[in-house]
């Protein structure tokens, strides 16, 4: 999230599409319901389905799964014709004005540099004009017809509403009053939210539909803005901070990145990462990753990491491709290149796409861990559940070690939610059995690890064996500890350099803010953007202050947002270029003519003069993109691609078959079904009554949600003769499960390009173990194939065919 | 029963009418519906508080899950899906069904067993099940089908208004977990006002038919809703159009037990002064001895045939 | 069946024993069907429960008493029902109930075993427990509670409450009969009416009975020859 739970009161237009916030987000939707009851705030929500919060909704518009991108850029279409953009915002603080290179061309759903036969694109044609100054050359009128404005404005000129129509199935009367409600947002008083999950997320093109709608907002000046902002809802608890730390494979904590193995040395992987300014006095904050990564790699190896040894850079892992996300790893497991997997707090049986690969890849490694407070599917692959779960235990020969763990009510320690908010919590129980905390477990395999490698010393034992373990009980770091050392702390003390006698940083003291982290290794921090979570004050995330001043939602006593408290990110942006609020009354910091000032904490300096130095620091521009460069591997514009398994052909592009940038493996190519064989356009979801995969196993949920069951509309279900509440198979070219049919008027059939299209819903929470009826999830259907930027599977939009049946066959 | 008489209203199955001295606030939970999102958030603290298993069932093509209130399953989201004739939009319309806790409580008027249910003086009314005795009679007393009969302790359950902890100062536990704020609870005075707001919105977002529903027919209630279609209460899962105690229900437990109780009484008393002043109806000396005499005549008339 | 000369009474066989056993369990029953259901059906008389062990147990007990009912008054009714067929003589009988009810029946027609009234208690009680049966099951909400509707249930209560009173009213009527006509309730404790009884009531009966001849009981002879045994 841009912005924060809090803060969504606080807006005038609510925008819920690629999410469903109300079914999977009910606590946070109260602040949506809040903006309704007391600013009168309007709801709109876009979905294939009519969903709990479209029950909610002020107007509901359907669309086809997967073809967001076209509904978004339609309605940014309708938004520059009908001139309702926030022309100064844009103007100051985006880089409409800037210019491209010649030569960047797009032509038959294509951008320049496009590689076949790699499914990638040499990138090089899309960056700025640069000038002679090494600035990024401007025209202020936007009339250049290479500025980024016009280049916009000429790539979205298909979409029309006719166009919007064939291709997303969005009737264009209901297309257009949502464009209305949205453009009206345009005015400085006016502002929408953008909340979005999972829906968004897990497409072949997921960050392009949230580039999209990023682009949108800025278009409309609802970035940085009270009640504004592009929400991400996290589908889990603490997933945010999971995310924050470093889940990804090409990720280390505070969104750092791993070097490449081409990357030798420490000078050679800072190089590319130093962030110069594209713009005069721009922050582009950025050029304080040195200064970052040196804190970790300090907190990583303590005393073991100096100067002369480029601070331990050698002891991180180097990637030899651009990422090992699960997709790759499952890939290379079920080449059998994978020998041990630990699962932790994942459960990729039914998470993951195309289970039956999932269950294959398993099967060939020699030991898989799991560690899960619950007895989770993925621990029981082996398990012959007969048509749940059709394994050969005596084909198998994975060793599997089941570790419970305490769960997070057992556990003390920080959440971050979708806010950024890191808040601190104590145990309500005790662990029950054997369960051990996930520290312990690790801690336990480090201090054998170690032994062993002290003992036989082995290839390469130096990160083990000088990892920096300072901890109480090196059994067991504790919670408050590894707080303290994320926050960071002073590891030599640092005297003014005007002054030696003046201390300006004392050895052993927490740092107050990642300000003040060095890149001489005389500061520690784990994690940068952390840094003031747990200062010298103490713990700043056990903060429950709930005064709120000028009653804005901030709530800058309660617990700890990163980065630096700040609950609203580009803040600066909702002040105008001089500083002023745009918004009179929904003032958030001003500059006062000496510095800035108001109810967050300015994410600019707080003396930087206004009209120098742009909102948008984490980019060297200053500025948000438009155009996003070279930034996504699969166009600087987001463009319609239909998803890799679809209904209709891409009409823009009839040659194209999915996102062409993303990556797909081959056996998963040739797994893809088509139309004529699977012709409906199916989608998966979560359902309030259950959380994923845990709550099956609790059995109230169990009650309120007791078996899987699939959506369909009457339309389809009269064509099929199936019956509401009867028994259905359905098939995609990787699976097949049974269901109850929910046959129902939520569900229609939409019109895409002249054809009838058929949409099926498959919610996910049904497994073989647990307290609910066993049942089955929708990725035992679902594709192998992940977005083109960050690999999150295509498990949003796919194909199925449905046919009644007597059920699974009791034996 | 816990509580003592002055805490109570009304008393099932009695003659004697509670003092009434305590007059606490009459308490009410408002259920907006347009506000609720169907997550049954209420329905599993429900569950929780009163720590109720119910049993795991099947889909049967429905959201409403169980399908019907149950003895252990005392609140329940019904889901309708409606179109609109009117604007052609869908709605899918999600009523938290339970326990309304009517002024005029149709189950207390029809229980046959003292104290078995009863009404307290903030207006929840609760069944007492120390003192039921299972007929089922609140069943048919009750306008909304709210009570449930358990099979094994053949008592009456239903919501009790989280009375226990009202009694305390806290609201019910499903107001407690709402997420939306949908379930509120407060006074009654506070909850009608309350509501006016939210019908106020309701019509500037077009909902001209919005209103609260309190229905006269029973008292009015102590569990209220605001409905988008207030005209057309039984579109959300057959809520009542305008429901009272049943005309039978009162027959029955009106006429009937006085005038049955009369008939009866005079019919007893009728005997005891007939058979005070009538003329004995005995058999004579004189009868006996021509009892003799046909008998001899007649057996003597059946020798011959 | 059978007249007999008994040392101080000539008396008429009136029911014999199995009949005055089913009669009495269908008595005992409606005793105590009127008292469980009268302590769920006025709060006045909840106390009554008590007498069934509290107000669980009456309503548990009261509808398999109210099924001992049916059984017992079926085979009451299959030994009856032939001396309740509706005759001529019967409709002249309820025409002078007047004299009945002071005592004078004297102006009464010969009646055969039932006279008119004991006719019509026999087939209301007949109609009440069959409507009182079939709304009893309706409203068993043990068993029954799903079979029916709420509605259903509704008039089942209803109609069982008024078939009820209905019911005591023609129990009074039975009982206080028996008590009103002095030398009745012999019939149903020793099987026998007095020879009396049955010339002032039944006198009709009496001479059937007395036609099929008349037992003498006594050891001593009798004291007026002219009224000597039969046989």
């Amino acid at each position: 999230m841009t912005n924060s739970w809090t803060d969504i009161k606080n807006t005038d237009l609510v925008i819920v599409m690629g999410g469903n916030a109300a079914e999977a987000h009910p606590c946070g939707f109260k602040w949506v319901t809040e903006a309704k009851a007391q600013r009168g705030a309007k709801l709109i929500v876009v979905d294939p389905r009519f969903t709990r919060t479209a029950s909610v909704a002020d107007f509901y518009a359907p669309i086809r799964q997967g073809t967001d991108i076209a509904f978004l850029l339609g309605v940014m279409k309708y938004c520059i014709d009908n001139d309702k953009i926030q022309h100064d915002y844009v103007r100051a603080f985006t880089n409409a004005p800037y210019l491209v290179k010649e030569g960047f061309g797009y032509e038959d759903g294509l951008f320049t540099g496009y590689d076949e036969a790699k499914r990638a694109y040499d990138k090089s044609s899309w960056e700025y004009e640069l000038g002679p100054d090494g600035y990024v050359q401007i025209d202020e009128t936007l009339q250049h017809p290479r500025s980024v404005y016009q280049l916009l404005k000429k790539h979205i000129a298909v979409y029309t509403p006719e166009m919007v129509e064939r291709i997303c199935g969005t009737p264009k009367d209901k297309f257009l009053t949502i464009c209305k409600m949205i453009a009206e947002t345009s005015a400085r008083d006016k502002v929408m939210t953008s909340m979005y999950a999972l829906g968004w997320t897990q497409h072949s093109k997921g960050s392009q539909n949230i580039r999209s709608m990023a682009m949108l907002q800025l278009l409309l000046g609802n970035i940085g803005l009270r009640g504004g902002g592009m929400n991400a809802l996290r589908g889990h608890s603490n997933i945010q901070g999971l995310t924050d730390i470093g889940l990804m494979s090409n990720l280390i904590p505070g969104y750092l990145t791993l070097g490449t193995d081409k990357e030798v040395d420490f000078a050679t992987y800072m190089s590319t990462r130093g962030f110069k300014p594209l713009r005069p006095n721009q922050m582009s904050y950025w050029q304080n990753y040195k200064k970052f990564m040196v804190s970790f790699l300090k907190s990583m190896w303590g005393p073991a990491a100096t100067t002369e040894n480029d601070f331990a850079y050698q002891w991180l892992p180097k990637l030899d491709i651009p990422s090992y996300d699960m997709l790759k790893i499952f890939d290379l497991m079920h080449q059998g290149k994978v020998n041990g997997y630990f699962c932790q707090g994942f459960n990729p049986l039914l998470s993951l796409a195309n289970r039956g690969k999932v269950a294959e890849s398993l099967a060939k490694l020699k030991f898989l861990v799991v560690m899960d407070p619950l007895q989770t599917e993925t621990a029981r692959f082996w398990k012959d559940e007969g048509v749940y779960n059709d394994a050969k235990p005596a084909d198998i020969q994975t060793e599997v070690f089941e570790l419970p763990t305490t769960c997070f009510a057992e556990d003390e320690g920080s959440l971050v939610n979708s806010g950024r908010w890191l808040q601190w919590h104590w145990p309500g129980a005790e662990p029950p059995g054997e369960a051990k905390s996930d520290n312990w477990i690790m801690a336990q395999l480090h201090i054998r690890l170690r032994a062993l490698y002290n003992k036989e010393g082995g290839a390469f034992p130096d990160p083990i064996v000088n990892l920096h373990w300072p901890y109480r009980d090196p059994g067991e770091p504790e919670a408050d500890e590894m707080a303290r050392e994320m926050n960071g702390y002073v590891v030599s003390t640092v005297t003014d350099p005007a002054d030696p006698t003046k201390v300006v940083l004392e050895k052993g003291k927490q740092l107050d803010t990642f300000g003040q982290l060095r890149d001489d290794g005389s500061t520690a921090c784990g994690c940068w953007i952390y840094s003031g979570c747990w200062t010298e004050k103490g713990n700043m995330m056990a903060r429950r202050d709930t005064s709120d001043p000028g009653n804005t939602g901030a709530y800058l006593g309660w617990a700890f947002a990163w980065p630096a408290n700040r609950r609203i990110l580009y803040n600066r942006a909702s002040a105008d270029i001089d500083g002023k609020a745009w918004d009179p009354k929904r003032k958030l910091i001003e500059w006062n003519g000496a510095s800035w000032t108001g109810y967050d904490v300015p994410d600019i300096a707080p003396t930087a003069k206004p009209r120098d130095v742009g909102p948008y620091i984490m980019n060297p521009e200053g500025t948000a993109r438009l155009f996003a460069r070279g930034m996504m591997v699969d166009g600087p514009f987001p463009a319609h691609y239909e998803p890799f398994e679809s209904p209709v052909a891409n009409v823009l592009a009839p040659k194209i078959r999915g996102n062409p940038a993303a990556r797909i493996f081959k056996d998963d190519l040739a797994a893809l079904g088509t139309s004529d064989k699977f012709p409906y356009a199916a989608t998966s979801y979560r359902l309030t009554e259950h959380f994923h995969f845990w709550t099956k196993h609790v059995w109230v949920n169990a009650v309120l949600q007791p078996e899987f069951f699939v959506e369909i509309s009457e339309q389809l279900a009269a064509e099929k003769a199936i019956q509401n509440g009867g028994w259905v198979k359905v098939s995609s070219n990787r699976g097949s499960v049974y269901a109850k049919a929910t046959v129902t008027k939520r569900i229609k059939p939409l019109i895409c390009d002249g054809k009838t299209v058929h949409v099926v819903g498959i919610p996910l929470h049904w497994g073989f173990t647990g307290a609910a009826r066993k049942g089955f999830g929708p990725n035992s259907l679902t594709p192998f194939v992940g977005d083109a930027n960050i690999q999150t599977p295509e498990t949003k939009a796919w194909l199925v065919n449905v046919e009644p049946s007597n059920g699974p066959a009791t034996s | 029963m816990g509580l003592q008489s002055q805490d109570f209203a009304r008393i099932s199955a009695t003659n004697m009418r509670p003092p009434d001295v305590r007059h606490d606030f009459e308490v009410a939970k408002l259920i907006d519906v347009s506000k609720c999102i169907g997550c049954k958030a209420c329905q599993s603290a429900c569950l929780e508080w009163n720590n109720l298993r119910e049993e795991i069932g099947f889909n049967v093509g429905s959201y409403t899950n169980p399908h019907d209130l149950t003895p252990n399953s005392w609140t329940l989201m019904r889901f309708t899906e409606w179109e609109n004739p009117q604007s052609g939009n869908l709605e899918w319309l999600i009523r938290k069904d339970g326990c309304m806790h009517c002024a005029d409580p149709g189950c207390l008027k029809a229980c046959p067993s003292p104290g078995a249910i009863v009404q307290y003086n903030n207006g929840i009314v609760d069944f007492v099940s120390e003192n039921c005795i299972g007929c089922g009679y609140c069943v048919k007393g009750c306008p909304f089908n709210i009570p449930r009969i358990s099979q094994t302790d053949h008592k009456a359950y239903k919501c009790t208004l989280c009375s226990d902890r009202v009694s305390v100062g806290q609201a019910p536990a499903c107001a407690k977990a709402c997420p939306t704020g949908a379930i509120v609870f407060g006074t009654k005075q506070a909850m009608l006002t309350y509501a006016e707001t939210r019908i106020t919105d309701l019509k500037s977002r077009g909902f001209q038919n919005a209103g609260i529903y309190d229905p006269p027919g029973v008292g009015g209630t102590h569990v209220m809703y605001v409905l988008h279609h207030a005209d057309q209460p039984q579109l959300y899962a057959g809520l009542p159009n305008n429901p009272r105690i049943s005309q039978v229900v009162e027959l029955w437990k009106g006429l009937t037990k006085y005038a049955g109780m009369a008939a009866v009484g005079f019919a007893a008393a009728f005997a005891f002064v007939h058979a005070t002043i009538a003329r004995r109806n005995d058999v004579s000396r004189a009868e006996d001895r021509e009892a003799e005499h046909l008998i001899d005549e007649e057996a003597a008339r059946g020798r011959q045939t | 069946m059978a007249v007999r000369r008994e040392e101080e009474r000539t008396t008429v066989d009136r029911y014999p024993g199995r009949v005055r056993v089913n009669h009495w369990v269908t008595a005992i029953s409606l005793i105590l069907l009127a008292l469980s259901g009268a302590a769920l059906f006025h709060p006045a008389l909840f106390f009554l429960s008590g007498l069934f062990g509290g107000g669980a147990n009456a309503r548990a007990l009261h509808p398999w008493i109210g099924v001992v009912l049916l059984a017992s008054f079926a085979i009451l009714f299959a030994q009856m029902v032939r001396y309740n067929f509706w005759a001529k003589v019967d409709t002249q009988w309820m025409r002078h109930i007047g004299d009945v009810m002071s005592g004078h029946e004297e102006n009464l027609p010969e009646i055969g075993k039932y006279n008119g009234a004991q006719k019509i208690v026999f087939w209301l009680m007949t109609l009440l427990i069959l409507v009182l049966f079939g709304t009893g099951i309706m409203i068993w909400y043990e068993y029954f509670g799903a079979s029916f509707t709420i509605e259903q249930q509704r008039f089942g209560h209803i109609i069982h409450a008024l078939a009820a009173i209905a019911m005591l009213l023609v129990v009074i009527v039975h009982i206080y009969a028996g008590f009103y006509v002095r030398g009745t309730i012999s019939a149903m404790t020793e099987g026998k009416v007095t020879g009396g009884w049955a010339f002032r009531h039944h006198r009709l009966w009496l001479r059937h009975e007395a036609r099929k001849g008349v037992i003498d009981e006594r050891q001593t002879p009798p004291r007026r020859p002219n009224i000597g045994p039969a046989e």
